[in-house]
């Protein structure tokens, strides 16, 4: 089963690759539009700031045929950045525009709390999933980010809070997003990922 | 549902080989990076911090591939840093296989690298590195692994970092550093109500105690040692079930 990972430039990508060799899968870099069209599915890995991550996808052209995929069915796991830039937009860099599968915006976490959002920290089910799907009551995940989308955008079935609730996973037919970091949450966010490329046999 | 405060063992790293300082006897050979790395990562650490502390510049040359070995016994976040001097050191260090870097005298010297790092792979992705050291009752910061004074104070460091686009604080105590008395609560707890990131507390390690104590009056949000850890007279679970039975959030499944 090959399994697109997009490479946009910034990512720490031998992470997200070896958790998904670990569990069984092909993963292929993608740099470049065709290589995306024999894909599976598509992992969409991010780091640091909205506006670079959607430039580093625009210099490879790559923002067109990820919608594209998306819309046909093919299944996109967005990954912390990756998974805000499935929402239309987030305040970090308000003039560029995300995939826009959700409509809701990113947001700036709140300033009463301590920004970045950095270490584990528990979900809050908010109804059942594919994700999620016997990750034990109470388990912890691996957070890094100042932004996130609110919990209550459409697609959140698990949310976490950090003065504010915010998706920590989001899921809608063929497109997931998880804003915590599975390949950096032991055990059980391998079981996160592995529930991802069970949900494609 | 809480964050959980984070126990970061330290892996001191010169020429390839985990070491640890020794009064009088200069360095003692504590293990592999990668095994050691490997324990911790399966023991129930939440973090691992890798410092180049190396003296020489072959030394120094081997520091990438001991990170790209690390990282891949890994399914934790990893930090890695020491000499970090330029944008292109930081990035080299990333694509090894970090998940953040520290800077710390390079920092100093020339503030803008924080922005030029910040701005391009995140504030989650750059660790401010600061040694402290007490003076009339504030703190001091220090560069050259605690050799030399900065005359700035550690807090309007600090803040100054924050704002340039740091997204976190490794804040060592120099004065306890090695003598497994305590962290520094004081110091910890002034730089934690500063500034608006988290703070992760080092140096003077010794018992459960000045864990829970650090993660308390300390206001840490993270606590890291090395020592302790490496000649296994503390386990990590041992550790967390005793903070967890205090009250203090911590992560016990794995």
């Amino acid at each position: 089963m090959k399994i697109a990972v997009i490479d946009y430039g910034a990512g720490n990508l031998p992470s997200v690759e070896r958790a998904l060799r670990s569990l069984g899968a092909n993963t292929e870099r993608v740099t470049q539009p065709e290589q995306m069209t024999a894909a599976r599915a598509i992992v969409l890995p991010g780091v640091g700031h909205f506006g670079a991550f959607v430039a580093g996808l625009r210099e490879r052209n790559l923002i067109e045929p990820l919608r594209a995929a998306g819309d046909s069915g093919v299944p996109i796991l967005g990954i912390c950045l990756g998974l805000q830039a499935l929402f239309s937009s987030s305040e970090e860099a308000p003039r560029e525009c995300g995939l826009g599968f959700f409509r809701e915006k990113v947001t700036a976490l709140p300033t009463n709390v301590k920004s970045p959002h950095i270490g584990w920290n528990q979900l809050r089910k908010v109804r059942e999933s594919r994700l999620l799907h016997k990750v034990p009551e109470g388990a912890y995940f691996y957070f890094a980010h100042s932004f996130a989308a609110l919990g209550s955008a459409a697609a959140t079935v698990a949310a976490c809070d950090h003065g504010v609730s915010f998706a920590a996973v989001t899921e809608s037919e063929n497109l997931f997003g998880v804003q915590f970091h599975p390949e950096k949450s032991g055990e059980t966010g391998a079981l996160v990922l592995r529930n991802f490329l069970e949900s494609l046999s | 549902m809480t964050l959980a405060r984070r126990i970061i063992p330290c892996l001191d790293v010169d020429a390839g080989r985990v070491v640890k300082g020794v009064e009088f006897e200069g360095l003692r050979d504590m293990g592999n990076p990668a095994e050691l790395g490997a324990r911790y990562n399966r023991e129930g650490a939440d973090e691992l911090v890798v410092l180049d502390i190396s003296a020489s510049f072959e030394g120094r040359a081997t520091f990438l591939g001991t990170i790209r070995r690390v990282a891949e016994q890994l399914n934790i976040p990893l930090t890695a840093g020491g000499g970090i001097r330029t944008m292109e050191e930081g990035h080299a260090v990333l694509l090894a296989g970090a998940d953040k870097v520290t800077v710390n005298t390079a920092a100093v010297k020339r503030p803008e690298l924080i922005s030029e790092l910040s701005q391009q792979f995140g504030a989650q992705a750059v660790v401010l590195s600061l040694d402290v050291k007490r003076t009339n009752g504030s703190w001091e910061a220090y560069i050259r692994g605690g050799r030399e004074a900065t005359g700035r104070d550690a807090a309007d460091w600090a803040t100054e970092a924050v704002q340039r686009g740091a997204g976190e604080i490794l804040l060592t105590s120099i004065d306890r550093d090695g003598t497994r008395s305590g962290f520094d609560c004081d110091a910890t707890a002034k730089i934690a109500k500063t500034v608006p990131v988290p703070v992760i507390a080092s140096g003077g390690a010794s018992t459960f105690d000045d864990f829970l104590e650090v993660f308390t009056d300390g206001r840490a949000d993270a606590a890291l040692a090395a020592s302790i850890f490496h000649q296994e007279t503390h386990s990590i679970a041992d550790l967390k079930r005793f903070l967890s039975e205090r009250g203090v959030p911590v992560r016990r499944n794995r």
